[in-house]
């Protein structure tokens, strides 16, 4: 049984903050979820869709997280409760829905988990969502750790039904990866089916509707705050003149601090949980309490700047500060130590910080950045490409996944990444407004996800580029979740369809298709070579699945590999490729065999062919894995 | 009761984020307040992989530079990167067993040496606990087991709150059944090695 189903009330469980809120949702009876995968949200979604295989629960990986949230709207406007999740970035992808599903509203419980991330860990921008509440008028909860997030999600799912609202539930990377120990709760019945009942003068928004729904939703935001005023999720602890306004992860570090600086005596402390709508009394009543205030929040000043809004409206003077010089920055995620030092900065406390020690005397460490792994066939391709278009001008769009990071020398096969599908809509201005060969890259995943309205643009308005699909049959990035090109029956599912990437292209136009198996690396330099030199879009599939995930199948075939004595330390491999496997020993080219996977590119670019195979694969003992789990992305 | 603050810092596949884990588990079956928090996703491509476990009454689930009371690094060039996270009453317990990053291979860094990555360490911290991991975990009889070698140096220093009995229950619970004898044996051999460092 999965261990989210686990039904022992009281019982405390060690949880990953993604499996603290997976199992809140379990608890409140949660039927019904959907998402696009996206770091730091992807465990959420990986143990719901675990669940619903033991379970009536319904999950589903949907293509983005547009679809993802009509999905959900759907089943929560039938009366089913609803969970549907993303990185912060993927509420942009849904944004659309979003605003107008607010004016629509909900009958069974809606929860929209934004996962945002500070400091941009494993993302292309630190957007604050919390502004998307603000935008669309629906209510907002932030919590502060892991065991609050629990709990926090069936309140969501209660305030959503008492406001037939979506509630956006909002986290960040510190919330996501963090782990504590969590009381288990009862968990609620599930409740699988729903009816639509017809409204249309509700549902369907043509102007004079939403006019009409846009009023409701203001009124329904005047609940929201009446509400917000009274939340457990917004308290103050302390008595003293200080006022500390902080949230999410800040209200950890701020508790920490004012008992480290030892001024519990001094501050008075107001944790916003229920963000939106702001509490107006709650926040103006602690304010005529404070001589001096500091807001504590990463990212956006959101609400420093409502509080400072409120303060005038009750003309006080108080000094109020949050973002600024000397005080927190908008910029990257906050740490315990920083805010310490702000608290005593701002309330004048003496503090003498830990000293770091000096490390001016201490030899430089090469840098270690993310790679793409040893056998990873995005290596094998992006070699090819850049070997087939050797003597053209080129530009090289790409886009978000594993394959982004062949952006790093020796490949440096990325010239622009902006969001997912970018690769190939800029694709299409790049190559309007400059004589340079344009070759886009863009994952399976990616290309399901929005790459394919930019194609059928492209097709429409005869571009002139060239698409490669990394087709490495799954979602490598965020730990291997399925998407519509997925053979379902690897994983042991049935009742799932297939979308062939081929048949579609085809399908959409694109005057010139190539299918490689990148693998055999002179096969699919002229294979390339050919589709560049074609005038209009052209696209190339390079089709080979993701070595982890073959490995994980137990599918991995192929000897490794080591360099034999016929080299001669050209180090093609070493400079051409990057491929991690390959080390220097006393200045002579290795290869690790515990590393190579025997993708066999290196063997077929040496120019002493030097590089053979090892007579036998090493026993499976000596490649396993030692009981490792949990050590996926 | 007292904070006592943990960094481990790994390559990615090393095996810290299950080294956490059994940390993590020792910690609830000892009944000490526990946090922890780790970075999941692209950093994990090979990349380096930070977790940092906060035991006792603390609300914070990481550890700003130079507030470590413990360092634990799994490859030697890493804890040097790391140590910034510590101070002077800092523990220190490193793997000596390198993993030149591919920057070294392409000509983009040079690797540090390893008498004087020690010497540095040693220096700036109240104690160095260095050790060859990777032979160890092999003696053990898997290569592996490197996390659960250091594991058992982690627990000789009695710098954490975790008794031995419990941190070993925990790797009976927490790491898969046919590597478990593989896994305590590591684990001993790491304890016993910690106990040799001077």
């Amino acid at each position: 049984m999965h261990k989210l189903l686990t039904d022992s009330p009281g019982q405390t469980m060690l949880l990953l903050g993604n499996e603290a809120i997976a199992r809140g949702a379990i608890e409140a009876g949660v039927a019904f979820a959907s998402t696009y995968p996206g770091t730091p949200s992807s465990e959420i979604s990986l143990n719901l869709f675990q669940v619903s295989k033991e379970s009536d629960l319904y999950f589903e990986y949907s293509t983005n997280e547009k679809i993802a949230m009509e999905v959900a709207a759907a089943a929560a406007i039938s009366g089913v409760r609803s969970l549907v999740m993303m990185k912060h970035v993927g509420i942009n992808v849904a944004a659309d829905v979003l605003m107008t599903l607010a004016y629509v509203g909900v009958k069974g419980g809606l929860v929209i988990l934004s996962a945002d991330d500070p400091s941009m860990f494993s993302s292309q921008n630190e957007q604050d969502n919390r502004y998307y509440a603000k935008m669309a008028g629906l209510p907002l909860l932030e919590p502060s750790s892991v065991e609050e997030a629990k709990d926090m999600v069936a309140y969501a799912f209660e305030l959503s039904e008492t406001l037939q609202e979506p509630v956006i539930f909002r986290t960040t990377t510190r919330i996501n990866h963090s782990s504590a120990p969590v009381v288990l709760g009862n968990m609620k019945q599930r409740v699988t089916k729903g009816d639509f009942k017809k409204d249309p003068f509700n549902y369907v928004t043509v102007p004079a509707v939403a006019r009409k729904l846009h009023v409701r939703l203001l009124k329904n935001l005047e609940k929201a705050e009446e509400i917000a005023e009274s939340s457990q999720y917004n308290f103050t602890e302390g008595s003293g003149t200080w006022g500390i306004v902080c949230n999410g992860v800040s209200f950890n570090y701020a508790s920490d601090a004012i008992r480290d600086l030892k001024i519990e005596q001094n501050v008075k402390m107001l944790r916003i949980g229920f963000s939106h709508p702001m509490p107006e009394t709650l926040i103006k009543n602690f304010l005529k309490t404070c001589e001096k205030v500091l807001v504590i929040e990463e990212g956006e000043p959101y609400m420093e700047e409502k509080i400072k809004a409120f303060a005038q409206e009750e003309k006080l003077t108080i000094s109020i500060n949050g973002k600024g010089n000397h005080l927190f920055s908008r910029l990257y995620e906050f740490d315990p130590g920083m805010v310490r030092q702000v608290i005593a900065n701002h309330f004048n406390v003496p503090y003498t910080p830990p000293q770091i020690p000096d490390l001016s005397d201490a030899p430089e460490v090469p840098q270690r950045p993310p790679n793409l792994c040893a056998g990873c066939s995005h290596r094998a391709t992006y070699y090819a490409v850049k070997k087939a278009a050797e003597g053209m001008e080129t530009i090289y769009p790409s886009d978000i996944g594993c394959y982004t990071l062949g952006f790093l020398p020796p490949l440096s096969m990325a010239d622009i990444v902006v969001c997912m599908g970018a690769s190939v809509g800029t694709s299409c201005g790049f190559s309007k407004v400059t004589d340079k060969k344009v070759i886009a890259f863009i994952g399976d995943s990616t290309f399901f996800h929005s790459g394919i309205p930019p194609l059928i643009n492209a097709v429409f308005n005869n571009h002139n580029f060239t698409l490669v699909i990394l087709d490495n049959g799954i979602t490598a990035m965020t730990g291997h979740q399925p998407n519509p090109g997925v053979d379902m029956t690897e994983m042991n599912l049935s009742g799932y369809g297939q979308v062939s990437i081929e048949n579609l292209v085809r399908a959409i136009g694109v005057p010139h298709v190539t299918v490689i198996k990148p693998f055999n690396v002179k096969k699919s330099i002229s294979a390339i070579r050919e589709a560049l030199e074609f005038k209009g879009v052209s696209v190339i599939i390079s089709r080979e699945p993701c070595m982890l995930y073959a490995k994980s199948l137990k599918k991995l075939k192929g000897n490794r590999f080591q360099i034999t004595d016929k080299c001669k330390n050209h180090r093609n491999c070493i400079n051409d490729l990057g491929c991690p496997a390959f080390y220097l020993r006393k200045g002579q080219v290795k290869i690790d065999a515990d590393l190579c996977t025997g993708c066999s590119v290196c063997a077929q670019i040496c120019p002493e062919h030097a590089i053979a195979p090892l007579p036998r694969p090493l026993p499976e003992a000596e490649r396993g894995v030692a009981g490792k789990k949990g050590d996926n992305v | 009761m007292n904070i006592t603050r943990l960094i481990l810092v790994a390559v990615g596949g090393q095996g810290n984020l299950l080294a956490s884990k059994v940390i993590g588990e020792a910690a609830l079956l000892s009944g000490i307040p526990v946090r922890m928090s780790e970075i999941h996703g692209m950093a994990q491509r090979g990349g380096v992989v930070e977790s940092a476990i906060v035991f006792g009454d603390a609300k914070s689930t990481i550890i700003s530079d130079g507030e470590a009371d413990m360092l634990v690094g799994f490859e030697p060039s890493e804890t040097l990167r790391a140590l910034k996270k510590g101070n002077s009453k800092t523990v220190v317990i490193t793997s000596l067993a390198p993993l030149s990053p591919f920057t070294v291979a392409i000509g983009k860094g040079v690797y540090p040496d390893l008498a004087q990555v020690q010497k540095i360490i040693r220096a700036k911290t109240a104690r160095l606990i260095a050790l060859d991991a990777v032979s160890l975990a092999k003696e053990a009889g898997n290569v592996m087991s490197v996390n659960m070698v250091l594991l058992g140096a982690m627990t000789q220093s009695k710098k954490l709150p975790i008794s031995s009995e419990k941190m070993k229950e925990a790797i009976a619970a927490t790491t898969k059944k046919a590597f478990v004898e593989i896994n305590l044996k590591a684990f001993d051999l790491g304890f016993s090695a910690a106990d040799k460092s001077v």
